[in-house]
């Protein structure tokens, strides 16, 4: 197994993937010549051709809605959007026909494509490259979301996803593009959707999270004296609903951290969930540790808005003491 | 090779059999002139009825298209059958030019989902209701032919208020750079719902927008079926030798509301309707069939039966359809889909039974 960072990892998982199937293509902004602004698709023209790694103009409706077009002249689009602010006018499209259509034809037509965008904040960036949109996506029928957290995973889930009949959004922690580091499986490597992932097991109080929220999880669980569970969910649509009941069980105490926004954001449908069907499971109340409901801040006070050790810390002592 | 704004006159075949003549329009056929008229007709038969059809409260909220056959009719008669449509609500019942069964878009306006069809089957996507979003569908497909090697084109329809939409741009700009062979079909009529076209746009004509994508643009007069076809053939043969799109502005008037749900009186010139109505498409064709000694009224009225039966055998095949099974509501939204689907009907059968 190589040692790759997260962002070479879904690089490798790319050029796996195009040299695979021949149908897949690779669309988005700067994502040729220049290999992506982030690097993701590097190499890609070079090797697959400027057809299979296209450079298209600026313009994120524009990029999905022939997207769609793409797949019913058979291709499997991955649709990169640089940044995930920058995607909110792809929402459009995503909303009134990527999830719908295969719907609207009786299952008659697949619309096997990919939209991917770095998320997520903490890295010092100008207004708007900082956001965790996955409810939006989460939220709408017709679409998966899946939420890489490690190196291996980024890779896996992105061949999941392209290979995935429907369309599926996948959300990488752009914080971890190079900041971390992790053993990844060389050649083809396919994490399956819907299927979450077991950190570490502890007995006395479960955390759950993902994507960026994940390394979080495992440093509070280092800060706390205590046996701590991590749960990373991995796959946001379709829920592995059973492992995380399974996970929620084996301590009746969940924290749930995310960096969205509160408000209807996808930890409460975590704590729905964990209200509806394991109630007799839980010693405690559910709470979720996440950004607050203000649009994300200028970055010299971005580490007061997300989550935090400190503040997971806190969350688990006020369990524990419940 | 340097794109000029469009024409300011609109382009015209067919003349008005006194100071206009008629002109003629090469390689089509008596034939193809005849089966252009069954087009019209088909077209005006599905709309009338389906205003009846709703009255009658056997379809729901319908988008008449009255007067906007010719544009219809026109420009699918110079497609291939591989080129690909891309409908708005307006053009609903376009694919019935492809073989479409009337049924199936009764059904869609019945809220059905026999509404439902394959886009394969016909090369036809599926009815775009948000007004320009399927732009970028038909620039895409027409792209992703290019690639392939393969010689389809696509079109897409759409009215003179959807060339305000971010979609639209998109879709054009994309197409445009691509060199994609599309057909971007305006149908003018001037109305959007209530907003007039000096409220939409400050542009001159709909067609100079083209020149800002760096392609061409062409004014045609939206009720003359012939000059329509010819445009759109002219586009295609364009298309297909790797020059990209052109931008069809055919302008004509509505002159019915914009929905069954409509009531134009508070906004419309009811006069100006009546005008319009004066020199609506299909009357004008069969008057120019008729100069060229095409048409009879028995031929006519045989046409018209025809099509009556066809509308007649569809609203009764979309009434015989049952009750849709609750399963519908979840067996086609994924091709994997979640768990969670089966334990939700299985929850809705028990409570609401069926």
């Amino acid at each position: 197994m190589a040692e790759l960072t997260l962002v070479e990892a879904i690089n490798d998982g790319f050029h796996v993937e195009l040299d695979r199937d021949p149908d897949v293509m690779v669309m988005g902004e700067d994502v040729g010549r220049a290999g992506g602004v982030f690097r993701a698709t590097a190499g890609l023209r070079d090797r697959f051709g400027p057809q299979r790694c296209v450079d298209t103009p600026l313009a994120e409706a524009g990029i999905l809605g022939s997207a769609v077009g793409l797949c019913m002249a058979g291709w499997r689009p991955v649709c990169e959007m640089q940044y995930d602010a920058f995607s909110y006018p792809c929402l459009d499209q995503l909303i009134t026909h990527v999830g719908r259509y295969r719907w609207r034809t009786g299952g008659a037509m697949a619309f096997p494509l990919v939209v991917r965008m770095p998320y997520g904040g903490g890295v010092r960036a100008p207004e708007l490259h900082d956001d965790s949109p996955e409810a939006y996506y989460a939220h709408t029928p017709g679409v998966k979301v899946a939420i890489p957290s490690t190196p291996a995973d980024a890779k896996g889930l992105l061949a999941a996803a392209i290979r995935d009949p429907d369309p599926v959004v996948v959300l990488e922690p752009k914080l971890h593009y190079r900041t971390m580091r992790g053993e990844v499986p060389e050649g083809e490597h396919v994490v399956p959707l819907g299927e979450a992932r077991v950190v570490r097991e502890g007995d006395d109080v479960t955390l759950v999270a993902y994507g960026a929220m994940v390394p979080l999880a495992e440093a509070a669980a280092d800060a706390l004296d205590a046996s701590v569970e991590i749960l990373d969910i991995r796959t946001l649509k379709p829920l592995d609903e059973e492992a995380l009941r399974a996970a929620a069980a084996k301590t009746g105490r969940v924290v749930i951290i995310q960096e969205a926004p509160r408000t209807a954001g996808y930890g409460a449908e975590l704590a729905a969930i964990l209200a509806e069907k394991a109630m007799l499971d839980l010693r405690a109340p559910v709470v979720r540790v996440t950004g607050y409901d203000v649009p994300y801040p200028y970055w010299q006070i971005e580490d007061a808005y997300m989550p935090s050790v400190e503040r997971v810390v806190d969350a688990v002592r006020k369990l524990l003491e419940f | 090779m340097a794109v000029l704004p469009a024409e300011r006159d609109l382009r015209r075949v067919i003349g008005d059999g006194e100071a206009v003549p008629d002109g003629e329009v090469e390689g089509l056929s008596e034939n193809d002139l005849l089966e252009l008229h069954r087009w019209l007709v088909l077209l005006r038969t599905y709309d009338e009825r389906s205003l009846v059809y709703h009255r009658q409260g056997r379809i729901g909220t319908y988008a008449i298209f009255w007067n906007h056959e010719a544009m219809q009719a026109g420009s699918v008669y110079a497609l291939e059958r591989d080129d690909w449509i891309f409908p708005s609500y307006r053009e609903s019942a376009i694919g019935l030019l492809r073989g479409m069964p009337a049924s199936t878009v009764l059904s869609w306006w019945r809220g059905h989902p026999a509404g439902w069809w394959n886009p394969l089957e016909f090369n036809v996507g599926s009815i775009c209701v948000p007004i320009g979003t399927h732009v970028p569908h038909a620039a895409g497909l027409a792209w992703g032919k290019k690639l392939r090697g393969e010689s389809a084109c696509s079109i897409a329809y759409f009215g003179d208020g959807a060339t305000s939409e971010g979609s639209f741009h998109e879709g054009a700009n994309f197409a445009a750079v691509m060199r994609a062979p599309l057909v971007l079909f305006c149908n003018n009529n001037q109305w959007a719902i209530s907003t007039p076209l000096e409220a939409q746009t400050a542009a001159e004509t709909l067609a100079d927008k083209a020149v800002g994508y760096g392609i061409p643009g062409v004014r045609v007069d939206g009720a003359d079926v012939l000059a329509v076809f010819e445009a759109t053939r002219e586009a295609l043969a364009r298309a297909r030798t790797g020059e990209g799109p052109t931008f069809i502005e055919a302008v004509t008037y509505r002159s019915a509301p914009h929905a069954t749900a409509d009531d134009p009186a508070a906004y419309i010139d009811a006069a100006r309707v009546e005008e319009e109505k004066e020199r609506e498409c299909l009357g004008r064709y069969e008057a120019y069939l008729r100069r060229l000694g095409l048409l009879s009224d028995e031929a006519a009225e045989a046409v018209r039966a025809e099509a009556l039966e066809r509308m007649r055998e569809g609203i009764a095949a979309a009434e015989a359809e049952p009750p849709p099974d609750l399963s519908l509501l979840f067996s086609h939204a994924y091709a994997n889909p979640p768990e969670s689907f089966g334990s939700d009907l299985a929850e809705l059968r028990r409570v609401r039974g069926g």
